[in-house]
C-alpha cells in the first residue's frame, strides 16, 4: 500500500519535471510543445551514452544531458518556430508534431530501436522509515525534482531573467514595450523546459535501469495530462498535477493491472479537458485561442488542377490494370489509394471543420478489427461488414471525440492523440475480443461474383472505386451548406455560432462522418493484408496521415491523393532508405509547414 | 407598443471587475439605440451578454417576449439577432459570397427541414443525430427544394450586396482575408443582414474608417433601419451617433448613467462628467 505511495510520488516528480515544461512553454509561446517528450528521450540517451559508453558519473552525465537537452530546445525553438511566428496557431503545432518524429526516429537509428539497459547507479538501498520502506533511487528522485523545481522557482520569482519570463507569459505585447526580448525570452524558455525534461528522461531511465525510443511518447502524454491537472500555466500547478497523477498512476497500475497504466494519463487528460479545462489550480481559462485576422490557413502558392484532368487521371487509373500486369505495382497502389481513403476522411475533419484530428488511426483500426473479426470469427460476407465497419467507427468516433468538441485549437490535437491511443490500448488489451498482441491473422479475403479479389491488380480496382467514390461524396458535401459551416467553424468558430452555426453538433458530424470513411478504410487494410494487429493503428499512423494531408493541401480532395501516393510510393522508390522513411516524413512535414504552408494543391 | 428588446437587472462581471453591473434597458421595434461611453464601460461586454457568447451572472433579457439569458449564441442568432464584431471577425480563408450566404444559415428551411424540434428539445443527443443526418443526406442529394432554396439565397446575395455600391459586388470572389479593412467590415454588416434579423447589433461599424467612409456607413444603417431592421449600435464617433440615433444611452463603468434622446444626452452633466472627468472649481480649496 505505502509502496505504491512512495512509488507514485517518485513517478510524480518525474511527471512534474515534464509538466513544468510543458506549462512554461504554453506560458511563454502559447504553443502545446509536442515534441517536449521527444526530448525526454534524448536526455535519457545523452545520458546513457556518458554513463555507459563513456563511464562518467551519474550525476555528471544528468548535468550534461540537462545542458545537452537544454541547447537542443533552443535550437529546435530558432529554426522551426521562431519562423513561423505570427503566421497561424495551426503552423507551430503541426511542427512540433514533425519534430517529435524526427527526434524519436533519429534516437531510433542513433542507438538502434532496442531498449538499452543501464546498469544500476546507486546502491539499491532500503531505508525503513517509521515501517515504511522507502529505496534511495526513490528517495533521490524525489530529491533532484524537488530541488529542480525550487530552483526553477526561485529563478522565476527572484531574478531579472524569471520575471521576463513571467511577464512574457502574462502578456507578450505588454513585455515587448517594456523593452523584453521577447525573442531571446522564449529561446531561454524552451532551453530551461527542455532541460528538465532531459534530466526526467535520464531519472527514469535510472529509475527503471533502462532506456527505449518510445519511453518518451508516454511520459510525455503523462506529463501534458499533469499540466493540463495543474492548469497549464501554473509552475505550482505542474508539480503538484504531476505529483496526483504519478500516485494516481501508481495506484491504478496496481489496481487495474500494469497494462492498463498507460491508460490512466490518457483518462485523466480527457476528464481534465472535458470538466474542467482550467485545471485544479489554473485562474484563467486557458482556452479561448482565437485565430488572428488571417484565418486558419497561411497564405501560400498552390497549383491549380482542372475539373477534367482529375476526369482523365481517373480514367487511366482505371484502365491500368487492362493494359499493365506488374503485381508489385498494384501492391503499393492498393495501400497508396487505401491510406488515400484514411487522408479524404481526414480532410474533412482538419481541412474542411479546421479540427486537426492525431487520433485517426484509432477508427482505422476500430474500421479494420470489426471487419476482420466478424467475417474471420463470424463468418460474415466482408460486403456486408464493410459498411458495418464504416458504421461501428463512424458512431465511436461521434461519441468518443465528444471531448474533443468542448475545446479548440490545440486541445483538439491533443484530446484527439489521447482518444487514438485508448482506442489502440483498448485493441491491446480487449484479448477475448481482439485476440491482444497476437492479432487477427486468416482474415478472409472479399469476394465479387463468387471470385475471391486476391490478386493485387483486382484488390487496387476495388480500393479504386471505392477511393473515387469517398472522394465524390466529399466533393458534394464540401459545396453544400455543410461544408460552407464546416469552413466557418474552422475559421472562427465564435463568428460561426453568432450566424446560428450550431458548431458543436456540426462538429461531432464532421467526426462522426470522418470517422466511418476512417473506418471503411480500415476494413479495406484488414481484407487486403489478411493480418491486423494494433500496432498498425497507433499514433504515429495518425501523423503519417496528416503528413499526407498537410503535404497535399489540408482541405484538398485531389491533394489527398497526391499526399497519399507521394508517403507510400517514395519509399518503396528509396528501399535503401527505408529504415529511415518516418525521419523524411518528419523532415517533409517541417519544409512543407515552412515553404509551403497551403500543400501543393490548396482546397477551399 | 410591445417591447422588441427588454433587459433587467443584467450583471456580468469578471474576476473582480464588474463590466457590466445592473443595467436596465428596453428597446423598440424600429428604433436605432446608440450605446456610448468610454472605453471598457462595459458596452461590447453588454453585446457578448445579448448575443449568448457569455452567460449574465444575474439578470433578465427578454427578446421578443422570450426570455433568451443563458440560451447559447446560436440559439440566440436562430431566433433574429444578429451582430458585428469591434475587431470583425470575417471567415477569413472564405469569399466575400461565402461570409454572406453563412449570414443566411439560419433561414435554410430546405436544407435543414428534418431539424424541426422546438429549440429547447434540440440538445437531446438521439434526436439530434438523426436530424444531423438527415441533414447530410438532403446535402448529397440535394432534392429540388434544396436546389431552389440555395439559388434563391444566392439571389439575394446582390442584392444586399448592393447596399455597399460598388464596393463589395466586384469582390464576390474574393477571399476576405485579401479585403481592405473597411470592406472587411462591410462584409460583416453584409453577412449580419443576411440572416434578415429583427434586432441587428453593430459593435464599431465606422472604426478605422476615413470620414467619407464614415458618412458612407451613417447613410447605410439608416437604409438598413429602413428594412424594418431595429438597430442597437456602439459607436465613438458622437457626430454619427447625434444624427441617426433614436435613443441613446450612456454607459460607465458597467453602468447605464443616462438614457435620453441625443439632445438631452449631450447636455446630461453625468455624461459629461463620464467624458470629460469632473469640473474643478479654480477656488476649490482641499477640506
Amino acid at each position: 500500500m505505502l509502496d505504491h505511495l512512495i512509488n507514485g510520488l517518485a513517478l510524480g516528480n518525474i511527471y512534474a519535471l515534464i509538466a513544468i515544461g510543458f506549462a512554461l512553454i504554453f506560458g511563454v509561446a502559447n504553443l502545446i510543445n509536442f515534441a517536449h517528450g521527444s526530448l525526454f528521450t534524448w536526455g535519457a540517451y545523452i545520458g546513457w551514452t556518458l554513463i555507459v559508453v563513456l563511464g562518467m558519473p551519474w550525476y555528471l552525465a544528468l548535468v550534461v544531458a540537462a545542458l545537452g537537452c537544454g541547447l537542443l530546445g533552443i535550437l529546435i525553438e530558432r529554426l522551426a518556430l521562431r519562423p513561423l511566428a505570427g503566421g497561424p496557431p495551426i503552423a507551430p503545432l503541426l511542427s512540433t508534431v514533425a519534430l517529435s518524429v524526427v527526434l524519436d526516429q533519429a534516437v531510433e537509428r542513433i542507438w538502434t530501436p532496442d531498449p538499452r539497459s543501464l546498469p544500476a547507479q546507486v546502491p539499491a538501498l532500503v531505508f525503513n522509515v517509521a515501517g515504511v520502506r522507502v529505496g534511495l533511487p526513490d528517495l533521490l528522485i524525489a530529491a533532484i525534482g524537488l530541488t529542480s523545481a525550487a530552483v526553477l522557482w526561485l529563478f522565476l520569482t527572484r531574478t531579472k531573467l524569471g520575471w521576463a519570463v513571467r511577464a512574457t507569459a502574462q502578456d507578450r505585447d505588454a513585455a515587448l514595450q517594456m523593452g523584453v526580448d521577447v525573442d531571446r525570452i522564449q529561446a531561454v524558455t524552451f532551453g530551461i523546459a527542455s532541460g528538465l525534461g532531459g534530466v526526467a528522461g535520464l531519472l527514469v531511465g535510472i529509475y527503471y535501469n533502462n532506456v527505449t525510443p518510445t519511453m518518451g511518447f508516454q511520459a510525455g502524454l503523462s506529463g501534458f495530462s499533469a499540466a493540463m491537472l495543474g492548469g497549464l500555466t501554473s509552475v505550482p500547478g505542474a508539480v503538484v498535477g504531476g505529483l496526483l497523477l504519478g500516485v494516481g498512476e501508481s495506484f491504478g497500475a496496481a489496481y487495474f493491472g500494469n497494462t492498463y497504466r498507460q491508460m490512466i494519463s490518457f483518462v485523466v487528460l480527457i476528464l481534465v479537458l472535458m470538466f474542467r479545462p482550467s485545471g485544479l489550480f489554473g485562474e484563467r481559462s486557458a482556452l479561448s485561442i482565437d485565430p488572428g485576422f488571417g484565418g486558419f490557413f497561411a497564405t501560400g502558392r498552390t497549383f491549380q488542377i482542372r475539373p477534367r484532368w482529375l476526369i482523365g487521371i481517373a480514367v487511366v487509373a482505371l484502365l491500368l490494370p487492362l493494359i499493365l500486369d506488374e503485381p508489385y505495382l498494384y501492391r503499393v497502389f492498393t495501400v497508396a489509394l487505401i491510406f488515400a481513403i484514411l487522408a479524404l476522411s481526414l480532410t474533412l475533419v482538419a481541412g474542411q471543420a479546421g479540427q486537426i484530428s492525431l487520433g485517426h488511426a484509432g477508427f482505422f483500426g476500430i474500421g479494420a478489427y470489426t471487419s476482420a473479426i466478424l467475417t474471420t470469427f463470424q463468418g460474415y460476407s466482408p460486403w456486408v461488414t464493410l459498411p458495418l465497419a464504416a458504421l461501428v467507427a463512424g458512431l465511436v468516433g461521434a461519441f468518443i471525440t465528444y471531448p474533443a468538441l468542448r475545446v479548440r485549437g490545440h486541445y483538439v490535437a491533443i484530446a484527439t492523440l489521447g482518444i487514438g491511443q485508448i482506442v489502440a490500448f483498448t485493441l491491446l488489451n480487449w484479448e477475448s475480443v481482439t485476440n491482444g498482441p497476437m492479432g487477427i491473422t486468416r482474415i478472409p479475403a472479399i469476394s465479387l461474383f463468387g471470385f475471391d479479389i486476391v490478386r493485387p491488380s483486382e484488390f487496387y480496382w476495388l480500393a479504386l472505386v471505392i477511393a473515387v467514390a469517398v472522394a465524390l461524396l466529399l466533393w458534394q458535401l464540401s459545396r453544400s451548406h455543410l461544408g460552407r459551416s464546416w469552413r466557418a467553424i474552422r475559421e472562427d468558430e465564435t463568428a460561426a455560432l453568432t450566424v446560428s452555426i450550431r458548431a458543436d453538433h456540426y462538429k461531432a458530424l464532421a467526426f462522426g462522418l470522418s470517422a466511418a470513411i476512417a473506418g471503411l478504410g480500415g476494413a479495406l487494410i484488414a481484407h487486403f493484408y489478411g493480418y491486423i494487429s494494433y500496432d498498425s493503428f497507433l499514433a504515429r499512423e495518425s501523423i503519417l496521415t496528416l503528413t499526407m494531408v498537410v503535404l497535399g493541401g489540408m482541405s484538398s480532395i485531389p491533394g489527398a491523393f497526391v499526399g497519399a501516393l507521394a508517403l507510400i510510393g517514395i519509399p518503396e522508390l528509396f528501399r535503401p532508405l527505408a529504415d529511415y522513411r518516418y525521419i523524411l516524413y518528419g523532415i517533409l512535414l517541417l519544409l512543407v509547414i515552412r515553404y509551403r504552408p497551403r500543400g501543393l494543391i490548396g482546397g477551399p | 407598443m410591445a417591447q422588441l428588446l427588454e433587459i433587467q437587472g443584467l450583471r456580468r462581471h469578471f474576476g473582480g471587475v464588474a463590466a457590466v453591473d445592473g443595467v436596465d434597458l428596453a428597446l423598440q421595434p424600429g428604433e436605432i439605440l446608440s450605446v456610448i461611453g468610454p472605453n471598457g464601460a462595459g458596452k461590447t461586454t453588454l453585446f457578448n451578454l445579448i448575443t449568448g457568447l457569455f452567460p449574465p451572472d444575474a439578470g433578465e433579457i427578454a427578446f421578443a417576449g422570450q426570455p433568451i439569458a443563458g440560451l447559447a449564441p446560436d440559439r440566440i442568432a436562430e431566433l433574429g439577432i444578429a451582430r458585428t464584431y469591434q475587431n470583425q471577425r470575417v471567415f477569413a480563408n472564405l469569399t466575400v459570397r461565402e461570409n454572406v450566404l453563412l449570414g443566411a444559415h439560419r433561414r435554410l428551411t430546405a436544407a435543414r427541414s428534418l431539424d424541426l424540434l422546438p429549440l429547447e428539445r434540440r440538445r437531446s443527443g438521439l434526436f439530434s443525430g438523426i436530424g444531423l443526418l438527415a441533414e447530410t443526406a438532403l446535402a448529397l442529394f440535394r432534392p429540388p427544394a434544396v436546389g431552389r432554396e440555395e439559388a434563391r439565397i444566392g439571389a439575394e446575395l446582390d442584392e444586399i450586396l448592393a447596399i455597399f455600391g460598388e464596393r463589395l459586388l466586384p469582390r464576390k470572389e474574393e477571399y476576405a482575408k485579401n479585403l481592405s479593412y473597411a470592406n472587411r467590415r462591410r462584409t460583416e454588416i453584409a453577412r449580419a443582414l443576411a440572416a434578415r434579423p429583427t434586432l441587428l447589433l453593430l459593435d464599431e461599424p465606422t472604426a478605422g474608417m476615413n470620414p467619407t467612409e464614415t458618412a458612407e456607413v451613417t447613410e447605410q444603417i439608416v437604409q438598413i433601419r429602413e428594412r424594418g431592421i431595429t438597430i442597437m449600435l456602439i459607436e465613438h464617433k458622437l457626430s454619427l451617433v447625434m444624427s441617426i440615433s433614436d435613443r441613446v444611452i450612456v454607459m460607465d463603468y458597467g453602468k447605464k448613467i443616462a438614457d435620453a434622446p441625443p439632445a438631452e444626452v449631450a447636455v446630461d452633466p453625468a455624461v459629461v462628467e463620464a467624458y470629460l472627468g469632473r469640473r474643478v472649481r479654480s477656488h476649490a480649496t482641499v477640506p
